[in-house]
């Protein structure tokens, strides 16, 4: 069952060392209060798993400005050169991954599959290390699930019983991230009582969600 | 010629290849300039991998909307018709082949349609975004960019940098000409008439493959 906390109360489930997952797409979509008191939380040690770095000044490239990232699993760091900084730095260790691979990586986990099998990054250093399946004549790399410890997301909408409505192109990840981790947080922009969304309208089903933190305008 | 008018006949010239009723992905920078060059008779429907379909033009000063922006992150609109997706749809849409064209920029292209984009080990990892899906999944592969960079060739007989895709090139447009990539090599189908053939050649790593109908190049 969601329970509606405060964003205090929401991260506090974050601790040193674990996997969270961050939706948004160059901080479109990010929860941005949630990340905000991450960083004043400061815990350390996580290993992130985003679309991309953000920036420097917005979304979870605050993050990696505060060293609090160890690990970064992304498809795109460009956007922020801290990340850069410190990987060529050796302070953090970066895992680059096609976006679509990224994606169907965390469907995965949170679909029960035990892998995809995607014709991106055949022929490319990305191919390194894993596991070619051909089927009917085509080569296949297979990528195996992703799934972190805590999960944070952004609804426009949000029902007490957490059901999700997403609004523009904030969906991205949210929708995929909000199944892949033990635990996930959603933050509502705007908070509804149970029935106030039309079941027909619902993204992602309140099922998937642990906590709702109000977060409010953009 | 100055670097805008180059960006200019690349983009009007790539425009020409988007049919009516295409799905069309534009890559960031001079990519996205090919949408304001399609012809109005021609209804393309836009895709933003970031997660929509029916990508309009920038809004007015003042009513941008922070959620509804393009993959580069730039305030965009979206069209009557337009839909919303998370991004495994996205790059469904992309990779199961639901794409007609993408077009993107390249560091380096060559004979056999390979296609380096994304990283330059040492010097510039910005990551590859969605461009692997892209290339991977797109029906028809254009590459848009400048014949070369900064006198040095960036159309190949191989490939130096890490590879985006292996053998998924199927044009080349810069502002000498129009290039096709078959299994024999690339073919040079057009030509801007400012440059002679020689010229394009020396300004080509691998050897080209002169069309038997080469015709000018509009621009």
């Amino acid at each position: 069952m969601a329970k509606v906390v405060s964003i205090e109360e929401a991260i506090s489930h974050i601790k040193d060392g674990m996997t969270i997952m961050v939706g948004g797409f160059l901080s479109c979509g990010t929860p941005h209060k949630l990340v905000d008191a991450l960083v004043e939380k400061g815990v350390k040690d996580l290993t992130l798993i985003c679309n991309d770095s953000g920036f420097v000044d917005s979304g979870v490239g605050k993050l990696i400005v505060n060293k609090q990232v160890k690990k970064l699993i992304a498809s795109h760091i460009g956007t922020n050169r801290e990340t850069g900084n410190q990987m060529n730095a050796g302070e953090l260790e970066v895992v680059l991954v096609p976006q679509g691979t990224l994606a169907e990586q965390i469907r995965a986990a949170g679909a029960g599959l035990g892998g995809i099998l995607t014709p991106t990054g055949i022929g490319t250093v990305i191919e390194e290390g894993k596991q070619k399946i051909e089927i009917d004549g085509k080569e296949y790399l297979l990528e195996l699930p992703l799934k972190a410890d805590v999960a944070l997301i952004l609804g426009h909408t949000v029902d007490k019983a957490g059901n999700v409505v997403y609004y523009g192109a904030t969906r991205n990840f949210n929708t995929l991230m909000a199944t892949a981790a033990d635990t996930v947080i959603v933050e509502a922009e705007n908070l509804v009582e149970v029935g106030e969304i039309d079941p027909n309208h619902v993204v992602t089903p309140g099922l998937f969600i642990d906590y709702i933190a109000v977060g409010g305008d953009k | 010629m100055d670097r805008d008018k180059i960006k200019e006949i690349i983009a009007k010239r790539v425009a020409k290849e988007l049919k009516d009723g295409d799905i069309v992905n534009l890559g960031i920078g001079l990519p996205t300039m090919v949408a304001n060059y399609v012809s109005e008779d021609v209804n393309i429907l836009f895709q933003s991998e970031n997660g929509f379909v029916g990508l309009g033009p920038a809004p007015k000063e003042g009513e941008e909307d922070p959620y509804i922006v393009n993959a580069g992150g730039q305030p965009v609109t979206i069209l009557p018709g337009g839909a919303f997706f998370d991004s495994a749809t996205s790059f469904g849409i992309i990779r199961g082949g639901h794409v007609d064209v993408t077009v993107l920029g390249a560091l380096q292209v060559d004979e056999e349609g390979n296609l380096a984009n994304w990283m330059i080990p040492g010097k510039l990892v910005p990551g590859m975004g969605g461009a692997m899906d892209l290339v991977v999944g797109a029906k028809k592969v254009i590459i848009a960019m400048e014949h070369t960079v900064k006198g040095n060739h960036k159309i190949l007989k191989k490939c130096t940098l890490p590879l985006t895709a292996a053998k998924q090139v199927d044009m080349i447009v810069t502002e000498m000409g129009v290039m096709e990539v078959t299994d024999e090599g690339i073919v040079l189908k057009e030509i801007n008439p400012e440059f002679t053939v020689e010229e394009v050649q020396e300004a080509t790593e691998a050897k080209l493959i002169i069309a038997d109908d080469l015709k000018e190049m509009e621009v």
